[in-house]
């Protein structure tokens, strides 16, 4: 497992730094992008738009700020005066004791088997892990009041993170910054599968950024035009990094990321074009003045010659970076440079497809995931998690995170793992039972995944009945379960390739660089929505109505043979009999 | 004796505890015990009857508020497109002959649609004649909308089916029209698959199993690669013609489960709003309920909703849909000589209206009734008003158990002798299980022997497969008859008063048992089943006269009952058959009952081959009781 860890590590690195990492156009950094030059000054500001026409014929379009500061928020002394860095955050970070934070808001599913693997994943919903400093006592209480913090940064619902939903993966979630801290005592991971995420969330985000939305790329995002789109997600991740390359001290580094998927299908009315106008409703002017670099990529990978779309303005930037295991080439639009924005003062790129025709089946992409709920009725069921491995030759492990809510009772006993009809044992299996009203059920595994193949793993539950006061005030709406998180070393595609020699020399290629051999992907599968057996919540009155008439006729007769003394009965005495009675009694002698 | 303060309870149980007044009431239950019967069989048939007359029921409303107060606007303009698209259809399914997998796949991928194939087989357990199929094999093509922004928890079903000849093609081609237009918009929250299931209800079933992964009844498919998370509603189109006069609702489905009231509701509300003339059963409504057609009119559609269910079978392919907890239904298009016609837009129109307003839906259907029955569209008669017309008739075997009770009560305390009491009831019991026994042995070799012994009857009579198992079925019924009577007497050598009233009392409780779950579970089976029964087991005695009612019971028997109710179904549909076309449906029926059980999992041909016809063999031993 050791191993593992390890190279994921890097290959993550890569991942993210590859963008920006490999530019051909002479950009003044050409180090790791985790270290900053110590020229720069304290503080430093960068900003990049991504915009990668998708294999469907979606448009991809993903922004990153990233703000990097070179302060220590753990030492002795206070930290008060904030330039670029949101000061909410930095108080935060300093006052809870936090090593790492990422979150995320997500509203839709990313569609891999269409658009293939996005740069930065993210569940439907929302996300929150933090990795704790080492210093701190008292995690749970300190993560209860951090999500509370945390949801009024937000506007969202993260106040409804709570033990139940809250658990502590042992190998899915490593520190992404420096530091080997691998203690998942210091590691909090919910989600929210629920949270719907809209421009109350947009609004506080774009609060953080230096610029806010009026300057640089940040103003292309008017809500209407994100929120009109088949994904949206946005992200802060904070964590901290290497200030020089010797790493003897620390930055923090902040990344906001916005990653939006537009429908051309939809919106274009059949016809295939599109322009930053027409999917922002805005085109740019001027770079954030406060940014150090501003740039936008426009991924051009597949029209290398200009014969499946052609770009205006065009531009004799190119960029090439191997980005998820694959080389891929870029367009580059520097915005600091007057240039970019030509004699009309404005950047509006348009991009038009030479063939229109819509097909979009289905891609193949090499690691791919889908859960779902069998079985029928309200009682038991089945949960399947999907794997699919679908390249052609190597097998990978992959590590499975399940979180399900306590109210679904697992029986762990029949949990199966099968790859091609065959038995597939997890060689690490980490689960922690559930307890009915305080923590969830977790399961982590490390399973193989054979080449070519789907591997099933499937759980039987049974559904748990509430107290009447836990329902949901819309239960029959059904109970979510959060995504399951499939993290991987995938084989890398440039390294499937072993045939081809054109662009490289035959020394280079025979053993797979190790950078290019595998890259860490991490997917999230859909989110389950399970119906529980609801009782009528308009029946009460009927079962007073019920409950009082069994006691009333239950009870009272109960009670009545109880309580009544039963003695033998003479049979009334004639007319005769009793006027003799009477007598008698007035005679003073006892009766007949 | 305090007498101060009686309440109710004290009266009640003063009625229970004082032997006096409990003689009292006893002996009156037990002298009016025939005409007491005979009012309750008379209020409850009444009871029913009553039902369908319109100021009796209720006006149907929608409960559900998501669909209630929300407007929607429908804007589906391509009709005549869609039409073409059916016409393409049917030329590429003419070509293939079969399902055109391929056309419907590049379809709809080019209006943007995720899609997938499932391939499924299936071998009948024996030829189905009514629809000329033995080993099925087939494929279902279903492409998903995905909606914008939702992660894939909730999704809609339209589903059409690809059938042999020349029908439904515009039902596929309005589906594909839909799906091109649907993708056009952005409100969808709910993911809406667009399925074509090839061989109507065996791909269908093969499909559902798939989706949930579950297999009930041993069919052959492929996993589904593609899911849209849990279905919250399904709606099926069948449609033959260009233009059509109404449009038919159909509701009845597996074991007579029915789709929440408030679909039917959104349907008859968005027929009204559009004007399209709508019909359930096939019937449209009338507004003159005061007068005997009126009322005729209604009860004619009820018991035709009351006949439907009590079938068992799905009525269409969303008829299994229900076994899932998804509310379905299907919406026919019929064309009639009518002058008013309705063009494809139209209906397009209507089901995008549905559509939307399902997608609006916040929680599952569950606002309206689950258990109800409809005399029209605009009217229902809901559980709570229905089941006092059972329980008139389950009544009466209470009360003629309680008869019988009492009279063995009543039996061994005039003989003196307590050991010869010991004595009699001894061989009693036994007098008791061995028909017990007997009668669900045959109803086990009913139950089994027709399928398993199909080869062997081909084999030595003239006869094709499924008329093998169905007259298998028959001979067996009816040797059932003559097998088990008097087995007391190998027993105990001879019957004895005592021992017909031990085992009819146990008759008469297990058929009120039975007939109690049957109908909570499907009201029109229990009450058609109770309707017939009930007389019969209230009146049999070993005592009356032997022939009559032989000829009487047999009359009433389950099998007689469904031949009945063959030709009733037949008029109240206005295509009345003769007696030998009647024979021939009869045969059709049973052959189709028990592929319904085999292929999707009716219940009704066990229920009645295992439970209701031994419970009739009973009876039918207490009348040859010697």
């Amino acid at each position: 497992l050791g191993t593992f860890e390890d190279r994921r590590w890097e290959a993550t690195e890569v991942e993210e730094a590859a963008p920006g990492d490999a530019p051909s156009d002479s950009q003044t950094s050409s180090a790791p992008e985790t270290v900053v030059t110590p020229s720069q000054p304290e503080d430093d500001f960068q900003e990049e738009l991504v915009i990668r026409p998708l294999h469907s014929g979606d448009i991809y379009a993903s922004f990153q700020f990233r703000t990097v500061w070179d302060t220590d928020f753990m030492g002795g002394k206070k930290v008060s005066h904030y330039r670029l860095f949101p000061k909410s955050l930095g108080q935060v970070i300093s006052k809870f004791s936090v090593r790492e934070l990422h979150i995320s808001f997500t509203q839709g599913y990313w569609r891999t088997m269409q658009w293939g693997q996005p740069f930065l994943p993210s569940p439907p919903g929302a996300e929150l892990w933090v990795w704790f400093q080492d210093t701190v006592t008292d995690v749970d209480g300190t993560w209860k009041e951090l999500t509370n913090v945390l949801s009024g940064i937000f506007c969202a619902s993260l106040n409804f993170i709570d033990s139940t939903n809250t658990v502590q993966p042992s190998a899915s979630f490593k520190p992404l910054g420096i530091g080997n801290v691998t203690d998942h005592r210091f590691l909090r991971y919910a989600t929210l599968p629920r949270e719907i995420v809209c421009t109350e969330n947009l609004t506080p985000w774009k609060k953080l950024l230096p610029c806010g939305s009026k300057a640089g790329l940040a103003v292309l995002m008017k809500s209407e035009k994100l929120f009109h789109s088949s994904f949206h997600s946005q992200a802060v991740h904070i964590r901290p990094v290497c200030q020089d390359w010797q790493c003897k001290s620390t930055s923090w580094e902040l990344r906001q990321t916005l990653n939006v998927v537009f429908d051309l299908h939809s919106s274009g009315q059949g016809k295939r074009e599109w322009s930053l106008f027409k999917m922002f409703s805005r085109t740019l002017t001027e770079a954030c003045p406060l940014a150090s670099s501003s740039k936008i990529y426009i991924d051009v990978t597949d029209n290398p010659q200009g014969e499946q779309f052609e770009l205006s303005p065009a531009t004799p930037l190119l960029s090439q970076a191997v980005v998820l295991g694959d080389r891929r080439t870029y367009s580059v639009y520097d915005l600091t440079q007057q240039a970019t924005f030509g004699s009309m003062r404005s950047l509006n790129m348009l991009l038009r497809w030479k063939s229109s025709d819509g097909e979009c089946d289905m891609m193949r992409p090499l690691l791919h995931g889908e859960r779902y709920v069998a079985g029928y009725g309200l009682q038991t069921g089945e949960i399947h998690t999907l794997m699919y491995n679908h390249h052609p030759y190597r097998a990978f492990p992959v590590l499975l995170l399940d979180t399900v809510p306590w109210y679904l009772r697992l029986y762990i006993h029949t949990l199966t793992v099968t790859s091609k009809g065959k038995d597939n044992k997890p060689s690490y299996i980490h689960y922690q039972p559930s307890k009915d009203r305080v923590r969830p059920h977790l399961l982590e595994m490390l399973v193989q995944l054979p080449p070519n193949s789907v591997t099933e793993v499937t759980v039987q539950f049974e559904r748990a009945l509430l107290k009447w006061t836990e329902y949901t005030p819309d239960p029959n709406h059904g109970f979510y379960v959060g995504s399951s998180v499939v993290s991987a070393l995938v084989p890398s595609v440039v390294a499937m390739d072993t045939n081809s020699t054109q662009e490289r020399p035959l020394f280079s290629s025979f053993f797979p660089s190790k950078e290019e051999s595998s890259y860490f992907v991490r997917i999230y599968t859909e989110p389950l929505l399970v119906n529980l057996p609801t009782p009528d919540f308009s029946m009460p009155y009927n079962v007073i109505c019920l409950t009082c008439t069994v006691v009333a006729v239950g009870y009272g007769s109960l009670y009545n043979l109880l309580t009544r003394t039963f003695q033998v009965e003479e049979p009334s005495p004639g007319l005769a009999k009793r006027l003799a009675n009477i007598i008698r009694k007035m005679r003073g002698v006892p009766p007949l | 004796m305090k007498v101060q303060g009686l309440t109710i309870q004290e009266n009640n149980m003063g009625l229970l505890s004082d032997p006096n007044r409990r003689r009292a009431l006893i002996s009156m239950l037990t002298r009016l015990n025939a005409p007491i019967c005979v009012v309750c069989y008379m209020a409850g048939v009444a009871w029913f009857m009553g039902l369908a007359f319109e100021p009796f029921t209720l006006r149907t409303y929608m409960s559900e508020n998501a669909m209630g107060s929300t407007m929607v606007e429908e804007r589906f303009p391509a009709g005549e497109r869609a039409l073409a698209t059916g016409r393409e259809f049917a030329a590429h399914k003419k070509k293939v002959g079969g399902m055109p997998v391929d056309w419907l796949v590049k379809t709809m991928q080019s209006q943007g649609l995720e899609v997938f194939t499932q391939r499924f087989s299936r071998t009948l357990p024996f030829p189905d004649e009514n629809k000329e199929r033995y080993v099925v094999e087939g494929t279902n093509v279903y492409g998903i909308l995905r909606a914008p922004r939702a992660p894939r928890t909730e999704a809609l079903v339209l589903s059409a089916p690809c059938s042999p000849g020349n029908n439904n093609n515009q039902a596929v081609g309005l589906l594909l029209g839909l799906s091109q237009y649907f993708r056009n918009q952005i409100y969808w929250a709910k993911d809406i698959i667009f399925l074509v299931n090839e061989h109507d209800l065996i791909g269908m079933q093969a499909w559902l199993e798939g989706y949930h992964h579950t297999n009930t009844t041993g069919m052959d498919w492929s996993p589904l690669q593609g899911r849209g998370g849990s279905i919250q509603a399904a709606l099926s189109l069948e449609l033959s013609s260009d233009v059509i006069t109404s449009l038919d609702l159909v509701l009845e489905g597996l074991n007579g489960q029915l789709p929440n009231l408030d679909l039917a509701n959104l349907f008859y509300a968005f027929c009204q709003k559009i004007g399209v003339l709508c019909t359930i059963q096939g019937k449209l409504q009338r507004d003159d309920w005061d007068t005997a057609s009126g009322y005729s009119h209604a009860v004619q559609t009820m018991m035709l909703m009351v006949l439907k269910q009590a079938s068992g079978r799905p009525w269409g392919d969303h008829g299994l849909f229900l076994r899932y907890h998804i509310e379905a239904a299907s919406i026919k298009g019929i064309n009639s000589f009518r002058q008013y016609k309705t063009d494809a837009t139209t209906i397009g129109r209507l089901l995008e209206g549905m559509f939307r307003k399902l997608n609006n839906l916040l929680e599952r259907l569950h606002q309206s009734y689950f258990f109800y029955l409809m005399p029209s569209l605009s009217r229902f008669v809901s559980i709570g008003y229905y089941m006092p017309a059972f329980g008139l008739l389950a009544v009466i075997l209470l009360l003629r158990a309680l008869d019988l009770w009492v009279q063995l009560s009543a039996l061994p305390s005039r003989t003196e002798d307590g050991i010869a009491d010991i004595e009699q009831s001894g061989p009693g019991v036994l007098s008791v299980l061995t028909p017990l026994v007997i009668s669900h042995l045959t109803g086990v070799a009913l139950y089994t022997l027709p399928i398993r012994s199909q080869e062997m009857a081909v084999e030595h009579f003239p006869v094709f497969e499924t008329e093998a198992v169905v007259l298998t079925a028959i001979a067996i019924y009816t040797a059932g008859l003559a097998l088990p009577h008097n087995t007391h007497r190998l027993v105990s050598g001879e019957g004895t008063e005592q021992g017909w009233r031990v085992l009819k009392l146990v008759a008469v409780l297990y058929l009120a048992v039975l007939l109690g779950c049957t109908a909570l579970i499907n009201f029109s089976l229990g009450f058609i089943l109770a309707l017939t029964l009930v007389p019969l087991a209230a009146f049999i005695t070993p005592h009356v006269p032997k022939l009559l009612s032989a000829l009487f019971m047999v009359l009433l028997s389950p099998g007689c009952t469904l031949f009945f109710s063959i030709f009733f179904f037949q008029e109240l549909q206005e295509t009345p058959v003769n007696l030998q076309e009647g024979w021939v449906l009869f045969l059709s029926v049973i052959s189709q009952g028990i592929l319904d059980h085999s292929l999707y999992g009716s219940l009704v041909y066990p229920l009645v081959a295992l439970l209701v016809y031994p419970c009739w063999l009973l009876f039918w031993n207490i009348l040859f009781w010697k």
